[in-house]
């Protein structure tokens, strides 16, 4: 049993838990992070630490262990307070959870029915995706980020789905730069951020483990 | 100085009255406006909701916020008298987290349960009854799944409590009964007694035939394709 305070149990390429790490690290928290093998059997600490889902990322803090990547990064804001991930007014939060929402709902499916399609990936597959896309380019407009001037919430819960998106245009045969540069820019100015790019994985080697799981899944 | 708010909604909806119920709760007035969803959506319904052109949509001063539980969120912190959240950050992330779990797995399955065809419903009914299980023991012995007094979490479990137990009723199944889960099955009892709660409540005697010919159609639509 680990005797740090803050603890993930992880996986290197779960965009999910890439959430809390980055959430961890822009308040400057120290944490470990228990890589858990998804394939080859999941500990015990995680089975009894979410026996309903039994996924990753679980958040161990003080052994209490909590679930669900968005409700953790939730959960990091309100317990350490600086820098507030969230913007003050209750308005601008609802903003935020309504686009996490729409992120949660719409883009880590739409990424799958691209990079799980056998064969010819499907014309609507990727107009779906694409028009996904331009649906959050148009929320995030000219700011630098989605809720105003600073790097927050949304950007936290959306950058981390990013990095299988090279893996998206590989399959997929396009490329979001060309269909949506503001969008692209934003991924950009995210991942120069230390706190993301210490925990996004190259996309690369994203793709070479999207490609070992359609080998797996009998998709190649 | 008065505030203007308004909740556009559809009667027999579910998620429609999780965002009256919360505003019951707090003791905040206003106006209530019923869209017709199914045909036309109205000019206004597509201008607060561009994006999933869905009811509730909470409209205070002037301004929108769609997605049920992103109105209870707001609403809470909002008005912040009888608060149905916990204060405590890791009580309030389980909260959370029942209510996903809701949201996600319980009441879409229960749903489902009550229209699959013949062949597939024993699977879905199977896993259905292994989702009560879990959200009865969330219940812990308590009342409510806020304690002694409702929470955001029944607010949303309403849609079980409630909704679901009238599906059921027409289609003769009997998932959500007293002796198979007798905690949860008390809950929505105490649940749709009390006073707050019943007000916004569709009356059954509307509802049981409003969801009836749903089935129907559906069930007809899905015999043609």
């Amino acid at each position: 049993m680990s005797k740090a305070k803050l603890v993930i149990l992880d996986c290197w390429v779960s965009p999910f838990c890439m959430r809390v790490k980055i959430a961890l690290n822009e308040k400057g928290l120290e944490y470990e992070a228990q890589a858990e093998d998804l394939f080859g059997g999941k500990s015990e600490l995680l089975l009894s630490s979410n026996p309903i889902y039994k996924k990753v990322p679980v958040f161990l803090h003080d052994g209490k262990p909590l679930c669900e990547s968005s409700i953790i990064v939730n959960y990091i804001d309100e317990t350490w307070s600086s820098p507030p991930l969230l913007p003050p007014c209750s308005y601008g939060r609802a903003q935020a959870r309504f686009w996490a929402d729409f992120i949660d709902k719409k883009v880590f499916d739409a990424c799958g029915n691209i990079w799980r399609s056998k064969g010819e990936v499907p014309v609507e597959a990727k107009k779906e995706f694409i028009e996904i896309l331009k649906q959050l380019e148009e929320a995030l407009g000219d700011k630098d980020y989605f809720i105003g001037t600073t790097f927050g919430f949304v950007d936290i819960i959306l950058i981390p789905l990013t990095s299988w998106f090279f893996a998206v245009e590989k399959i997929g045969g396009f490329t979001v730069e060309a269909e949506c540069p503001k969008f692209s820019n934003w991924m950009k100015r995210c991942l120069q951020r230390e706190s993301v790019a210490k925990v996004v994985p190259p996309p690369e080697k994203v793709y070479e483990f999207v490609l070992m799981f359609r080998k797996m899944q009998g998709i190649d | 100085m008065g505030e203007e708010v308004k909740v556009f909604g559809y009667w027999a909806s579910p998620y429609s009255y999780r965002a009256e119920l919360a505003l019951k709760l707090k003791g905040v007035s206003y106006e209530y406006i019923n869209e017709e969803i199914f045909g036309n959506k109205s000019d206004l319904l597509l201008k607060y909701n561009p994006i999933h052109k869905k009811v509730p949509v909470l409209l205070h001063n002037g301004k929108p916020i769609v997605e049920s539980l992103v109105i209870l969120e707001y609403i809470e912190e909002t008005w912040k008298q009888n608060p149905y959240l916990p204060q405590d950050p890791y009580d309030k992330a389980t909260a959370r987290f029942w209510i996903k779990f809701i949201d996600e797995k319980c009441f879409p399955t229960l749903w489902l349960a009550a229209w699959s065809a013949e062949n597939e419903r024993e699977k879905v009914t199977n896993e259905a009854c292994e989702y009560l299980k879990t959200l009865e023991s969330a219940l812990n012995g308590k009342k409510f799944f806020g304690g002694e007094t409702i929470g955001m979490v029944d607010i949303v479990a309403s849609s079980v409590g409630y909704f679901i137990r009238v599906t059921q009723e027409i289609m003769g199944l009997n998932l959500l009964s007293a002796d198979k889960f007798p905690q949860l099955f008390q809950w929505s009892e105490d649940f749709a007694n009390c006073s707050i709660a019943k007000e916004s409540l569709p009356p059954r005697d509307k509802l049981l035939p409003f969801v009836k010919g749903l089935i129907a159609k559906y069930q007809q639509d899905n015999a043609k394709a």
